[in-house]
């Protein structure tokens, strides 16, 4: 039996397609669904992919936590279905509460878009098993809100936890982009909830899935294939 | 009909660079002497009904829920009385 992993399409979101195409690429099938439908169609884990869903009006994420499919998305989630949010599905994971702190508009105010190098702090989540702890990947950036801010006594215990999924690399080069993109704290690029079947970041990894396009790389595959992995055994 | 504000300000101890890029750009405009700037939103509801402690509890419960996002964000709510008074 082949793993159905559903994708939301929210009205602005834009990386509904990439992502099923990397589902794809994984093996996975990839069953699109819609903000205003409640149901899931038995999908055994779901993606909320990057874009302005609702045109990122209030804030980033705020509209689209009350659409009718979140609703069951946070039962299913608290549940333990695996969950995915890249970019704007970070912002809305956020918004929901199924992930701690939020996202604020990038410290230097200014979109930003590049190949983002990428530290994989927990290799234990449903999305990241198939990655190496401490593993280095790089996979496209592209956000204007992307600061993840927390207090510090949230922070402390997603250290302490170890739910910190992803960090930026910054002792790299700098000239060529590499670093810290947006203030975020602690230099975060993804957390993870503490049953580690939620996962939301930043960067695109449905964007380098293929080495024809993206990085030229496919360092965003093992995402993929993790929830894969893991449903296939489970 | 009465109007209730509802505005939402960053908690003070969270980077506000929207308002520090105001604030910079003041004394090339020859507005001096502006130590700090930090930007929010107001929201105006137009409420129809009386605005009794029911309905603000309403609208309390609103702001908290969604027009602000309470990990980054705290609000005040009031009511207009000039916009009270007109009607």
């Amino acid at each position: 039996m082949t793993a159905r992993v559903g994708v939301i399409t929210f009205p602005g979101t834009l990386d509904d397609r990439d992502t099923q195409r990397a589902v794809r690429a994984a093996g996975a099938e990839a069953v699109p669904l819609w903000h205003r439908d409640k149901d899931l169609h038995q999908v055994d884990a779901v993606v909320l992919p990057g874009g302005f869903s609702y045109g990122d009006y209030l804030r980033a994420g705020a509209i689209s936590r009350f659409s009718p499919v979140m609703g069951t998305v946070i039962e299913q989630a608290r549940a333990g279905m695996p969950v995915l949010g890249i970019c704007n599905g970070f912002q809305v994971l956020t918004e929901t509460h199924l992930l701690p702190g939020a996202m604020l508009r990038n410290n230097h105010l200014h979109f930003i878009c590049r190949d983002q190098k990428l530290r994989v702090e927990n290799a234990a989540t449903a999305w990241t098993s198939d990655y190496a702890q401490g593993q280095e990947i790089s996979i496209p950036l592209k956000n204007i809100d992307g600061r993840y801010v927390a207090d510090e006594r949230t922070l402390d215990m997603l250290e302490a936890e170890g739910r910190v999924a992803f960090r930026y690399v910054t002792d790299g080069p700098t000239a060529d982009g590499y670093g810290n993109p947006n203030g975020s704290l602690r230099d975060i690029a993804g957390i993870t909830n503490e049953a580690g079947n939620v996962v939301g970041l930043m960067p695109h990894p449905e964007h380098a899935v293929e080495p024809l396009i993206g990085t030229g790389r496919t360092d965003g595959l093992g995402f993929f294939t993790s929830i894969l992995k893991k449903l296939v055994n489970a | 009909m009465a109007r209730v504000v509802v505005d939402v300000m960053l908690k003070p101890e969270i980077l506000d660079p929207q308002g520090q890029a105001v604030q910079r750009a003041l004394p090339r405009l020859g507005f001096e002497g502006i130590a700090d700037v930090r930007q929010g939103k107001r929201f105006e509801l137009e409420v129809e009904g009386p605005v009794d402690d029911a309905a603000l509890a309403r609208i309390h419960e609103m702001a908290e829920t969604f027009l602000a996002n309470t990990v980054i964000e705290d609000f005040t709510v009031r009511v207009d009385e000039a916009v009270r008074a007109e009607s």
